[in-house]
């Protein structure tokens, strides 16, 4: 076992430890905070169901890198989720309800300015626009929920004690299956990139239970998260169940389905399939954060009861922190890697070439992009996307034409399909018709991983991608997955195997 | 396993409380019979053998009334139950004892005083201790309400503070009758004090009309 590994690894525990800190808060909070669940009878629950949604749920997300996936090297990894633990830890001991995901992303911002990678635009603008459009939406959806189970409520006269213990009920229901999409969602922030290099091997328990060496990681990951929501959680909770709005335990339910519809809504891949499917306008999909659907689901019921009970000052002090998280995150990652790097002689990213080879121009000379003003660039190595975007812009190529197909395009990545790896490529997830082209084209080497994707694509008709439709973009993505966990295992030249 | 049992637990305990709560709720409109019956078997035959049993009953009603309540507010602490509304319900529930302490109280104090009421005043009497047992009755209504259709309360509690309003008009009546009439000053002021007795019935049940009404405020969610 590598003790490098096991030292890394302890970056992604404390993220883990992090999220449960404060994450997990938010499926807790109103219930904690309005007495109506003890906060061990919370903590209990939400452990397990993080771990059981992480181990069951989480190892099906096991061959996507997360968040953090486009971090290449495990120091950069390493300090990316220990610059998001470390600012989460402090907001959360501010009780301020933060998300771990965006502090991730403001880790891997700061990377990707350290390694001179290229931010995609595009992404910092989705997460810019949720921070406004989240709490709304939560606010939106817990207004007339409210008013429609206290409506119904009136209707089915429940006597004041059943429905205590019907609310008791609910709110814990609620909470667990918010905790076992906590863990199932997250886990792959949290551990997703020591997944290619995990130190444990799979085993199985009697016969009855086995665990495969993802399953452990993330087990462990999820262990991390437990303990998270046991040591330092409860202050977040109280921010969110009581802080904000003193709240009546009905309305503390509807918080936590609000808060679970919005990420439905807007994180489910699957409804976006079934929408698309039947003809319907799709919702579009946006990195929502829990803490900030919590938060203004509480502020919706408080302004519908006129405003008046809600601590401004404690809303202000919470989107301040939401805007500063990231910021944070992003700050610590860049200096702290810089140490890593020149202090302790680490590697913190591994470079991305990019070349304009003639496949390229023969590519974009097939979809029919005017290529001409990038000929003068045509065979130069470029060490760095930022390097490679400075010349295209200074060639005056309109990037905006293709700006993400042109990196992608460019992209170096020498792959040899080298017949000993063949065996160790996971069977489950590829099939047979799919592992019957790679090992078609065993032996061969390629300059840039389209030109593995498209060599694929004319063998066999399950490595095609659809039309580019919505109802195709859970099919295409789920491909492109697989594309790139080729592209890692046969990464290299044959000398180097 | 553990949570079906937990569950089970939860249900069958809030069954229990629920019925206990309303037999305590059902102790107070029995309490208001009993007293009804015995002020007008006093006012027919004095301190007679039959009040003595209506007194005892009072008594017992009281007695059971007090073990309920506190048997209601040991097991809402110790199970935490509503926690938004425990103090509210508390109190709902002390001010209710409240009553049934009242009616027992009225009825030991005419047994021990044995006031003497002339005849001439006995419709009086019997006219406001109806109007206050109607007054505690609506108010046993609201309670109910409180805790099962929180839309009846205020319609409950509103008939109460009419009915306070009539027990006051009553209550005035008849003390201007009693100060009217002939009889020496200390049993004009024996009977105003029972007059008024009888009439804080109404006044109580008024107080915590008042009260559910702010409590159904928060009750609602």
């Amino acid at each position: 076992m590598d003790l490098t590994v096991l030292f890394f690894l302890t970056s992604g525990l404390i993220l883990g430890w992090s999220l449960g800190a404060n994450d997990a808060a938010n499926v807790f909070g109103t219930a904690v905070g309005t007495r109506m669940v003890r906060f061990t009878t919370a903590a209990v629950v939400c452990s397990v169901f993080v771990v059981l949604g992480a181990v069951i749920s989480g190892a099906g997300a096991a061959h996507t890198l997360g968040a953090l996936g486009s971090v290449n090297a495990l120091a950069g990894s390493f300090m990316a989720a220990l610059s998001a633990a470390g600012t989460v830890y402090v907001m959360t001991k501010y009780g301020l309800p933060v998300s771990t995901s965006q502090a991730v992303v403001g880790a891997i911002i700061g990377w990707n300015l350290f390694s001179n990678s290229i931010t995609d635009t595009q992404t910092l603008v989705k997460i810019v626009a949720t921070w406004v459009a989240c709490p709304i939406l939560a606010g939106l959806i817990a207004v007339p929920l409210l008013k429609l189970v206290a409506f119904s409520l009136r209707l089915a006269k429940l006597h004041l004690l059943r429905l205590d213990a019907y609310t008791r009920i609910a709110l814990v229901f609620a909470g667990a299956f918010g905790s076992y999409s906590l863990g199932a969602n997250n886990i792959a922030n949290v551990m997703g990139v020591f997944v290619d290099v995990s130190p444990f091997t799979g085993f199985s328990v009697a016969g009855l239970i086995s665990l495969s060496s993802i399953q452990q990681l993330f087990l462990i990951g999820a262990i991390a998260i437990a303990v998270g929501v046991f040591t330092y959680s409860k202050r977040v909770m109280l921010t969110v169940g009581v802080g904000i709005l003193p709240m009546s335990p009905v309305a503390a339910w509807v918080v936590v389905i609000a808060h679970s519809v919005v990420l439905f809504l807007f994180a489910s891949q699957g409804l976006e399939h079934i929408l698309a499917g039947a003809g319907l306008p799709t919702i579009p999909l946006v990195p929502v954060s829990s803490s900030q659907a919590v938060v203004g689901a509480v502020v919706g019921l408080g302004l519908m009861r006129g405003g008046r009970d809600i601590d401004w000052r404690l809303v202000r002090n919470i989107a301040g922190g939401w805007v500063t998280t990231p910021l944070i995150s992003g700050v610590v990652c860049f200096v702290a890697l810089f140490f890593l790097q020149n202090v302790f002689n680490q590697q913190v990213y591994r470079e991305v070439h990019y070349v304009l080879s003639e496949p390229v121009f023969k590519e974009f000379a097939e979809q029919g992009v005017d290529a001409t003003a990038l000929r003068p660039l045509k065979g130069r190595e470029f060490r760095s996307a930022r390097a490679f975007v400075q010349a295209v812009d200074d060639v005056g190529f309109d990037r905006s034409v293709s700006d993400r197909a042109l990196l992608g395009y460019a992209r170096l990545n020498h792959i040899y399909l080298d017949p000993t790896k063949y065996s160790s490529l996971d069977r489950d997830w590829l099939s047979a018709g799919q592992l019957g082209a790679i090992q078609t084209l065993e032996g061969r080497e390629f300059t840039h991983g389209w030109q593995l994707a498209d060599a694929l694509a004319v063998i066999s008709p399950e490595w095609r991608k659809k039309g580019n439709k919505t109802i195709n973009k859970l099919y295409n993505k789920g491909l492109d997955k697989q594309l790139d966990y080729v592209y890692r295992s046969f990464a290299g030249f044959p000398d180097q195997h | 396993m553990y949570f079906q049992k937990k569950v089970t637990h939860l249900f069958s305990g809030t069954r229990s409380l629920e019925n206990q709560i309303d037999e305590f709720l059902d102790k107070i409109s029995e309490a208001g019979m009993v007293f009804d019956r015995a002020l007008r078997v006093y006012l027919s035959q004095g301190p007679s053998e039959e009040f003595n049993s209506f007194l005892n009953q009072a008594a017992e009603i009281e007695r059971r009334g007090d073990d309920l309540r506190r048997a209601i507010e040991t097991e809402l602490y110790v199970r935490t139950l509503i926690p938004d509304l425990r103090a509210d319900v508390l109190a709902l529930l002390e001010g209710m004892d409240h009553l049934v302490n009242v009616y027992e109280g009225d009825l030991f104090r005419i047994s021990i005083q044995s006031p003497d009421i002339p005849e001439e005043f006995h419709a009086g009497f019997l006219d406001l201790t109806e109007t206050v047992i109607s007054c505690v009755e609506s108010v046993v209504l609201a309670a109910r309400a409180f805790f099962r259709d929180i839309d009846a309360v205020r319609d409950h509690s509103t008939k109460t503070i009419f009915l306070e309003t009539e027990a006051d008009k009553i209550g005035t009546k008849l003390q201007r009758a009693i100060f009217a009439s002939t009889l020496p000053l200390e049993r004009k002021m024996h009977l105003r004090y029972f007059v008024e007795r009888i009439d804080e019935l109404a006044n109580s049940a008024e107080d915590v009309a008042d009260e559910l009404q702010i409590y159904t405020i928060k009750r609602r969610v």
